[in-house]
């Protein structure tokens, strides 16, 4: 009878820095975090939804920009790129707090040494590694205009973060001329923690 | 910017809510709003969730464009904000989902 339905759509965890999965006044996290045990039912579903999806067919560039957990989505995109051996040139643009907050290291950097069509560009809001290029701080209009595909080659552009964050990329996007058209936005509401 | 900019999700949030109810997705349709006629995917209405229930509006101009709500094993569906939902039936038989 205890059952939680999960849509992927609804379920942005956070891993802290103690490992857990938590965002506190979370839909669902408190829920797996403090009520959950060994041996309770969960009934799963989805994913859900055609709209922020990346299909094998499209071939156009694709942007992708993430603020903190809203990787997660965009790291399926990359995913499936890969296995289906897409030649389509991604650009992921991925802002984090700090260094230690990076979500799939290892993976990501796998997958773009792999393969010359997937670049990264990771922005630190918080804490940079020493001798990073770019000072701390949210992702601005010379980042954009650095890092992400130029809107003459009409990139499809998949933004996902905490919702402030996919306000402010796609006002960003807008600015440097991208269509409305191609922006697809996942937001999944607000952190208390703007990154 | 108004005041609820951060309250609001996008549309597709509401594809797991609306499945249980729509044979297609619903977030991939286009919606007219009944309010200011603009056509837009539903995906990129905004979404609220905070009321009892789910309430979608419109992006250009912020009229309710659906509200659902379950309560007492009912769905509580009201589309009346919406002029016209265009659904593409391709869907049907390509996934047959």
């Amino acid at each position: 009878m205890d059952t939680l339905r999960l849509d992927h759509t609804r379920s942005p965890l956070r891993r802290t820095p103690n490992g857990a999965l938590r965002l506190p006044n979370g839909e669902v996290s408190p829920y797996l975090t403090q009520e959950l045990a060994v041996g309770d039912r969960l009934e799963l579903r989805g994913p859900i939804g055609g709209w922020f999806v990346w299909r094998a067919q499209q071939t156009e560039p694709i942007q992708l920009i993430a603020g903190g957990s809203g990787i997660v989505p965009l790291m399926a995109m990359i995913r499936s790129r890969a296995s289906t051996g897409s030649a389509a040139p991604f650009r992921l643009l991925y802002s984090v707090r700090e260094p230690g907050a990076v979500f799939y290291r290892d993976d990501l950097q796998t997958l773009s040494d792999r393969d010359n069509n997937v670049s990264l560009t990771f922005a630190y809001t918080r804490v940079a590694p020493q001798d990073w290029p770019r000072p701390p701080g949210r992702i601005d209009a010379a980042l954009i205009a650095d890092a992400t595909w130029p809107s003459n080659l009409a990139p499809t552009c998949f933004v996902c973060g905490p919702t402030s964050f996919v306000e402010a990329a796609t006002e960003l996007l807008i600015a440097s001329a991208h269509g409305r058209d191609k922006i697809r936005t996942e937001r999944f509401g607000p952190t208390g923690d703007r990154k | 910017m108004s005041s609820h900019t951060y309250d609001y999700l996008d549309g597709n949030a509401a594809a797991g809510e609306l499945s249980a109810i729509f044979a297609m997705d619903v977030t991939i349709a286009e919606a007219q709003c009944a309010h200011c006629g603009a056509i837009k995917r539903f995906a990129e209405a905004h979404l609220y969730m905070q009321a009892p229930g789910v309430v979608a509006r419109c992006a250009v101009c912020e009229h309710v464009l659906l509200r659902l709500v379950n309560a007492r094993q009912r769905a509580f569906l009201d589309l009346g904000g919406m002029r016209c939902l265009i659904l593409d039936t391709s869907q049907l038989q390509e996934s047959g989902q």
